[in-house]
């Protein structure tokens, strides 16, 4: 068994056995859901409806409906999609790379941020597709045999290379994910006693046994799609930001954008897990599980990647002068100082200034004042994209096509629709399936539980 | 003699493995053992070699990169020529640089989905197939080895379980088979 050092915080509070952990994390599947879910799940579901209508009345009516402009010809759609791809990191990067550096505090969080993932991920992927205009041609993106004179997808655009990426990572963190859940469905299909459920969880778990070589392969499998999904996750924004990156437009063609949208990504994604968790541990009762320690942990990786973020945009704001490029230096003065200061003073307050406050150790184990932050954060990373995105085109070399981008009650609907969709599908989740993996936690028990700690602290003093 | 079948049920992985060197070193061969989560050091003390999942994992990953390049060099350079922004696309060389992230992904796609499916059939684990563990409590607290007399030749079971009444051993049940 591995031994921790006595010094270290345990991860698992008060005296669990491994049963208490499976009841803990069970007992809200089989008990009757309290009545907050249903107030929250009817909320999030009407939001939910609100959004699909819109979204078909886009379908219906066009592109026109979009506040979009011959200036302006991408906005919201976009920076919603990077946003939701941005969220989405977060949980990749605590199941897979934290896997990797073998930090055991991800496995209280990391069943729930990988829920969160798939869920952005399916939100994110919603933009291009119903910007396509005609749904039904989607499939047009994948390099299929056609009858249209040979014409093939084109290899050489970002644009491709992102449906490759973002197909890549869903399907990838879909299976990571399940492959997790497999052993804890077999958990929740040999507790429960009521046929039906036995027999759906049953069906969910694949006939999981859990003998011994099953459990190495279980191993070896999350260790080597951990190792893919590493430079997955890494790749994947790399790729969003090329969208930009690889055009000629001034405020967007600077080689920095790989690294900054991959470490805004976590920054945003950390942000939303907190949003999720801090809840969730509540209603839940999971404080045992999801202790002050989890969210300092989560709160200095977003310092970490927020300071990263800052760097960043103080860097691009230099290189925009000292580059000597007057467009570049103009889109920038533009940025802060134009029509669209506001939205860029927001940035910089939300994802430069606030995350500094979490230096003081106070503030960041206060859960009030994290979930606070965690909204803030999440809005100055929308803002983030939303400045790159149209401040850079809506002065255009002409000033006669200078314009400005007022969004109409579709990008709105839309845009709040996608956050309905994810929170039902959040809820759904957090009611249905086992939110904390189980058989990892119960690895740990023995080394990070508190009572087993005192023990072990109580046995060397003698 | 009918062959019977014995479970050890024990409620801690560190007993377990205790119980397991114990049996083994007595010459007895244990068929499996059922664990809510891994126990680590198990397996060469049961005699369970390294899986193979890794290498088929990599094998997977390299047909998904030569079927990118094979697949990207077709269309884009034999097939269809395209001059598209003034790239250079005579020769596959030439614009391999634009292929690195379709290659790439697809690489992943194919090592982790070729993976996933190798080890879910491997484990027998699909969707809709029966719970074949022997006891509803191996998957919440209980650690459990199985023994057959069919592969402990010439030894009773009553042999076995007097050994295993030797470990702190929480229950133990016996099965024909």
């Amino acid at each position: 068994m591995q031994h921790e050092s006595a010094i270290r915080q345990p991860l698992i509070l008060g005296h669990k056995t491994y049963h208490d952990i499976t009841h803990d994390i069970v007992s809200p599947i089989e008990n009757k859901a309290p009545r907050a879910w249903y107030v929250l799940l009817t909320i999030a579901a009407l939001i939910a409806g609100y959004g699909v209508f819109c979204i078909l009345y886009l379908l219906s009516k066009g592109i026109g409906t979009w506040g979009l402009n011959k200036t302006v010809d991408w906005a919201w759609d976009i920076t919603n999609f990077v946003w939701w791809v941005g969220i989405g990191h977060a949980g990749t990067l605590i199941s897979a790379v934290l896997l990797l550096f073998r930090q055991k505090w991800r496995m209280a969080v990391n069943r729930s941020a990988e829920a969160m993932t798939i869920f952005a991920v399916i939100m994110a992927a919603t933009f291009p597709l119903i910007h396509m205009g005609r749904l039904w041609l989607a499939y047009w993106v994948f390099p299929l045999p056609n009858q249209f004179g040979s014409l093939w997808v084109n290899f050489n655009s970002p644009l491709l290379w992102d449906v490759f990426a973002i197909s890549t990572y869903f399907s990838v963190s879909l299976v990571f994910w399940y492959i997790g859940l497999i052993p804890d469905f077999a958990t929740i299909r040999d507790r429960l006693t009521k046929p039906s459920w036995k027999k759906a969880y049953g069906i969910l778990s694949f006939g999981w046994t859990g003998n011994a070589k099953a459990w190495t392969r279980f191993e070896e499998v999350s260790l080597v799609l951990a190792g893919c999904a590493t430079p997955l996750v890494f790749s994947v924004h790399s790729v969003v930001s090329m969208d930009f990156a690889t055009s000629i437009i001034p405020g967007w063609h600077t080689t920095i954008f790989p690294p900054y949208f991959v470490s805004g990504a976590v920054f945003s994604g950390f942000a939303m897990v907190l949003t999720l968790l801090l809840v969730m541990r509540k209603v839940m009762k999971l404080e045992s599980y999801i202790t002050v320690k989890h969210v300092e942990y989560m709160n200095i990786v977003i310092i970490v990647t927020g300071s990263i973020v800052g760097v960043a945009y103080i860097t691009e704001l230099f290189i925009s002068w000292y580059g000597g490029v007057e467009y570049e230096s103009y889109a920038f003065i533009n940025r802060a100082t134009g029509p669209y200061w506001w939205s860029y003073w927001a940035m910089m307050t939300c994802n430069v200034v606030s995350p500094q406050v979490f230096w003081f150790k106070k503030l960041r184990t206060n859960l009030v004042f994290t979930f606070f932050m965690s909204i803030v954060v999440n809005i100055g990373m929308w803002f983030e994209r939303f400045v790159i995105i149209v401040t850079s085109l809506h002065r255009d070399y002409l000033p006669s096509s200078w314009t400005m981008f007022h969004p109409t009650w579709v990008d709105a609907g839309i845009f709040i629709g996608t956050i309905g969709i994810f929170f039902t599908l959040f809820l759904l989740f957090a009611r249905y399936f086992p939110v904390l993996a189980l058989n990892e936690l119960k690895s740990i028990l023995k080394s990070s539980g508190e009572s087993y700690k005192n023990e072990q602290a109580h046995n060397t003093h003698h | 003699m009918a062959n019977k079948v014995i479970y050890a049920v024990y409620d801690d992985p560190e007993v377990l493995k205790g119980a397991a060197r114990k049996l083994v070193s007595a010459g007895f061969s244990v068929r499996d053992v059922f664990s809510p989560f891994p126990v680590h050091g198990l397996d060469p003390i049961i005699g369970i070699k390294r899986t193979r999942l890794g290498i088929a994992a990599f094998m997977f990953g390299i047909t998904g990169t030569s079927l990118a390049l094979l697949g990207m060099y077709y269309m884009m350079i034999y097939d269809w020529p395209m001059n598209i922004g003034g790239k250079p696309n005579d020769f596959f060389y030439q614009n391999i640089p634009a292929f690195i992230p379709v290659t790439f992904e697809f690489t992943i796609l194919c090592a982790c989905h070729g993976m996933a499916i190798t080890y879910l059939i491997r484990n027998k684990t699909l969707p809709g197939m029966p719970a074949r563990n022997p006891d509803p409590r191996s998957t919440d607290d209980k650690f459990i080895i199985e023994l057959r007399t069919e592969d402990n030749h010439g030894r009773s079971a009553e042999e076995i379980t007097g050994l295993l009444r030797e470990t702190p051993v929480f229950e133990i049940n016996e099965r024909q088979c």
